[in-house]
């Protein structure tokens, strides 16, 4: 067989492999629209694990970060990070008990419970829908790019993205959140044995070892393995820690993870392992780095790992590293498309039509999956410069629902709908803006430091969030109270 | 119910741990080329609290009186 002959079978394999796992996932099962999104609440530890870290194993935990290793050095290394897992530990058994008190399947009940408002749970809709195209825009750009590469250039970009997105949507519309699970199954397992494998075997085979590899990296290149003294410098490094750490609870599939849950210590116990999981990422900047005296001149940083993977090793291994990239495309990519997709039944059409069944919303629901994965795919093949700008700020979006979340569990929240609004827009704008003309922490302050120009941008807009929903609540206290808002605050405190 | 304030201290030292020792970390390697295990001393210093943070983190989820108040709502 020929090279691509041989990576293709393989790819096709496991492709086959999570489409039946999936549809069988979901037989015998009642589907209802808490069923479909939610589990039925009823997934124990192991599989709201799954779920929860397929955010982490994605296509930029593979490309992405193996390509920062072996462009940037020491900087990728703030990829190994965790820190989220300390205040998920403390917030989601929270958010759980509250959904489940109140019966919620999204994030939006979530803000419409918390805030007494309809409207703000249509806004956050919104804000939701705005951050996980991009999201899924960068699942499909990197699932055509892995095929393109794992089939030696046979399929091209664009034939891969149809492929995947055919199978993602058929498995989503059949299986729901089951799908997904069982998925994520498979994905965990191979990727693991795939990066693991890499990560140890091609230091020792190019170097003799891990230690020996670093070395030989710091002999070539003095000081890649440290940060820049500007640029990506030690403050951006540690801003970058400390902000990134906010916004990853904050998708509206991570609340419906979150919900899927049986009870707050399986939450609990399952944010513990989340950092161990995250260990895998070593073996990724393993790869990465040992590219970086291998491999010269790649177009594009993100496919150094299948540059050396290819003048290493024969067309099998090249073909299962191709279906573990798939998989790390599809399984996110399906949670996405689910979410989204109910995100516009349940908390955008319901909301302004209340009198709609929970039948029509259903299938409502299941009916727009191939609908926004078909806007997805007109942005993945048309991005402009502006949107590929754009796409790097879904994270920086989400984030900034994170003040309002955590203030909705204290006794007395400083934060009032009004407030919330003002806030969370001011803040998506700010990270829009920033994106779109590359902004730093320098074209805010010119004249500051330099330890202070490189700080993470990010923290202008959560900074601002934070000071416009402040004082917008204050301001806007009395009118609320007038408009009996004393049910909110009985709510309020039900809630705390 | 016991306090909870030893458990978020314990948890803010798990938190802040990692970043703010990155600034001494990245001098000292700057210096020096210290390598700890093979790996880069910035890297080590990223794998060695993130095994320290869960330690901390285990710690704070066996003394976590949330953690008994639900069994007890459980079998009641």
């Amino acid at each position: 067989m020929s090279h691509q002959a041989i990576s293709i079978s393989i790819i096709g394999i496991f492709l086959v492999l999570a489409l039946y796992l999936g549809i069988r996932a979901s037989k015998g099962k009642k589907m209802s629209l808490e069923e479909w999104s939610v589990g039925g609440r009823g997934f124990g530890t192991a599989l709201i694990f799954l779920l929860m870290a397929g955010e982490l194993y994605t296509v930029n935990a593979l490309m992405g970060i193996s390509g920062w290793a072996f462009g940037r050095g020491g900087a990728a290394f703030y990829n190994i990070t965790m820190l989220n897992f300390i205040i998920g530990y403390w917030l989601l058994p929270k958010i759980w008990k509250y959904g489940k008190e109140h019966h919620l399947i999204s994030q939006s009940d979530f803000f419409i419970k918390k805030y007494n408002s309809p409207a703000l749970g249509i806004f956050v809709a919104v804000v939701g829908f705005i951050s996980m195209i991009p999201y899924l825009i960068i699942q499909l750009k990197g699932l055509g790019l892995i095929i393109s590469e794992a089939s030696y250039g046979a399929i091209s970009p664009t034939a891969a993205i149809w492929i995947g997105v055919i199978a993602v949507t058929v498995y989503v519309m059949i299986s729901g959140i089951h799908g997904s699970a069982w998925t994520a199954v498979i994905k965990d397992i191979l990727i693991v044995v795939v990066v693991v494998f890499l990560g140890l075997y091609l230091p020792i085979h190019y170097y003799g070892g891990i230690g020996d590899m670093f070395r030989a990296v710091e002999n070539a290149k003095p000081g890649f393995l440290g940060l820049e003294d500007k640029g990506y410098s030690t403050s951006w490094y540690v801003s970058s820690l400390i902000l990134l750490s906010f916004g990853y609870y904050m998708w509206p599939h991570g609340f419906i993870a979150t919900y899927s849950g049986k009870n707050a210590r399986s939450i609990r116990k399952n944010t513990l392992m989340l950092p161990l999981y995250m260990l895998f990422t070593l073996f990724v900047l393993f790869i990465g780095t040992s590219a970086v005296l291998q491999v010269d001149g790649v177009s594009n940083n993100d496919i150094a790992i299948f540059a050396i993977v290819k003048q290493t090793f024969s067309p099998w291994v090249v073909g299962l590293l191709g279906a573990a990239g798939l998989l790390t495309a599809i399984v996110p990519g399906s949670m996405l498309l689910m979410t989204t997709a109910s995100l516009i039944a349940n908390n955008v059409v319901k909301a302004l039509r209340p009198r709609t069944d929970d039948r029509t919303v259903m299938s409502l629901a299941r009916w727009l999956v191939p609908v926004v994965a078909a806007v997805a795919l007109i942005f993945t093949f048309n991005s402009g410069s502006a949107i590929l700008l754009l796409m790097l700020s879904g994270y920086g979006f989400v984030s900034q629902l994170t003040p309002a979340v955590v203030t909705s569990f204290m006794k007395r929240n400083p934060l009032n709908k009004y407030g919330v609004f003002a806030g969370v827009t001011v803040g998506v704008l700010i990270v829009a803006y920033i994106n779109l003309i590359g902004a730093t922490m320098g074209t805010f302050f010119p004249a500051a430091p330099s330890w202070f120009q490189d700080l993470n941008v990010g923290i202008v807009a959560l900074l601002a969030n934070i000071v416009v929903s402040l004082i917008v609540s204050t301001a806007t206290r009395s009118l609320s109270a007038s408009r009996g808002s004393a049910a909110a605050e009985r709510a309020a405190v039900k809630g705390a | 119910m016991k306090s909870k304030v030893p458990l978020y201290l314990l948890s803010l030292i798990a938190y802040l741990g990692m970043p703010l020792g990155v600034i001494w970390m990245n001098r000292i390697y700057e210096e020096r080329h210290v390598f700890v295990l093979g790996m880069p001393l910035l890297l080590f210093w990223m794998v060695l609290w993130i095994l320290l943070g869960v330690g901390i983190m285990l710690l704070v989820h066996r003394l976590n009186p949330d953690n008994l108040e639900e069994e007890k709502e459980a079998t009641e």
